[in-house]
């Protein structure tokens, strides 16, 4: 099991600032468990992650990324441990803060600006002027009218995030976005998340995507098994693996 | 007894000629059914939002008895709303009996459980997809019930439809609390039963193929709409 012990630590990525300040999109993990019918399939993860940074978590299928996400999202109660967002625990007006976009996009039965106004409705914003800001900003003016469900998969994805970022988050949880999307769409979803992280949003990014991963983090969360394996700033993780299954997942090797 | 041939032939002159009798027994049908499925609708709608995002102890129990509701007998309908609106009811003072308005109370009650139950299916399904979406958006439940009404709207257009049918066509529960009283209570099917039972064929028959091509038409307008919002990725 020694392994296994998870390597909990602020990455360098923000200069060690976040130790400082309880900022609402400093993470805090501590003995994150989820079971399901008596399976762990997250087990036991400690971890704390920088503000600024940008987060990519990978692991092979199955590892329990997207199920951690959705912990830290507050979609899934963990069966013990705690999630602190700058040293509260997750409540609605955190999540509020926050904004998820999942591998299937989730798009309303209508139009391109309808599945964004719902959000800014919902959320009680000035509607008109953000809508007009995200629909230019996101390369959705022309398309304004369009039902959102004709869109294309990479276009469809593309509105998800779009519409995610209407609402501003302090944190942008990405599951797997741009899994299954040709080169240009995934181009343009990259493009569109490092511009919300220039803005200030922390982003935590589930993908499997090597190339992906080495694009855009500052660190990386790695899980196999729903252990948390290996923490570390991105060029050391990819340079210098510290776990086994780190390095067999990056020569290829770890496939489940 | 007519010979069936001259009854037809009756019927589409009736029809064709826009006779003034049929013509006053049609828009009371549709006034009435049409009515009834609004409020029907206003009721309904909301409560089968409402079962299907919902969970709370006898939630179960609560969709069996709607579900079983569906197959009221109008006949008990007509008895039970006979019952509470007739002079010695609790109601009688309101003096509805054999009015329209008895007869819409009745048509409510017989299509309410099929909307909200065909609805709560519609729209848990629709929920299913939504559920982590709206979840992670920290929306209250009155904003999910609109989102999944609106966005369910060309599926439930075919429950309203469901409802329709039922009113448009059922016998048992008008003929009791209206009393198919000529200019004033007298529907189609109503008005079927009985030139059917005096042996006046050609009425009955010109009745029955309204109430056919009604049907029809309705249900084409749905298909059609259906299509158009399959069409653009509305459904």
């Amino acid at each position: 099991m020694l392994e296994r012990t998870p390597h909990a630590f602020v990455p360098s990525a923000d200069g060690g600032r976040s130790s400082a300040g309880l900022a609402s999109n400093h993470l805090k993990v501590t003995g994150l468990t989820l079971e399901v019918d008596g399976k762990r399939l997250v087990n036991d993860v400690n971890l704390e992650l920088a503000p600024a940074s940008f987060t990519v978590v990978m692991g092979p299928n199955g590892a329990g990324k997207s199920l951690l996400l959705r912990l830290l999202h507050g979609l899934v109660a963990p069966t013990s441990g705690e999630i602190h967002w700058g040293g509260r625990p997750l409540d609605d007006g955190l999540r509020k803060r926050q904004a998820m976009v999942f591998q299937r996009p989730v798009l309303l039965r209508r139009s391109v600006a309808a599945n964004i106004d719902f959000v800014l409705k919902g959320s009680g914003r000035a509607r008109r002027q953000r809508l007009q800001e995200i629909l230019e900003r996101t390369g959705f003016l022309a398309q304004a009218k369009q039902p959102a469900r004709s869109l294309s998969g990479g276009e469809q994805q593309r509105l998800a995030l779009a519409r995610a970022l209407a609402l501003e988050p302090e944190i942008l949880l990405l599951d797997e976005p741009s899994a299954s999307l040709d080169p240009a769409a995934v181009a343009a979803i990259e493009e569109i998340v490092r511009g919300a992280h220039a803005q200030g949003a922390k982003v935590i990014f589930v993908t499997h995507d090597l190339g992906q991963a080495k694009r855009l983090a500052d660190d990386i969360v790695f899980m196999h098994g729903g252990f948390l394996e290996e923490f570390a700033p991105a060029e050391q993780f990819f340079s210098k693996p510290r776990t086994e299954a780190a390095r067999a997942f990056l020569d290829g090797r770890l496939t489940y | 007894m007519q010979d069936l041939g001259e009854a037809f032939s009756l019927a589409f002159g009736l029809v064709l000629a826009g006779d003034g009798d049929l013509m006053e027994i049609i828009l009371l049908s549709l006034q009435v059914s049409l009515t009834a499925i609004a409020i029907a609708a206003l009721l309904a709608l909301p409560l089968g939002a409402l079962l299907a995002v919902a969970r709370f102890p006898g939630r179960g129990a609560i969709l069996v008895l709607v579900n079983a509701l569906m197959g009221l007998p109008p006949v008990v309908v007509g008895l039970v709303v006979y019952v509470f609106l007739s002079r010695a009811g609790p109601l009688g003072w309101m003096g509805l009996l054999y009015t329209p308005t008895a007869m819409i109370i009745a048509q409510v009650i017989l299509v309410a459980p099929i909307i909200a139950a065909l609805s709560r299916q519609v729209l848990e399904d629709l929920h299913g997809e939504y559920a982590e979406q709206f979840q992670s958006l920290c929306l209250r439940r009155h904003q999910i019930i609109g989102a999944l009404l609106w966005d369910g709207r060309y599926s439930l257009l075919t429950v309203l439809l469901a409802g329709f049918g039922r009113a448009v066509a059922e016998v048992g529960a008008v003929i009791i609390v209206g009393g198919n009283i000529d200019h004033l209570t007298r529907v189609m099917t109503t008005a079927i039963a009985l030139e059917t039972s005096k042996g006046d064929l050609a009425l009955a028959l010109a009745l029955g193929i309204v109430l056919l091509a009604i049907a029809l038409t309705v249900n084409g307008l749905v298909m059609a709409l259906r299509a158009t919002a399959y069409r653009n990725a509305y459904a």
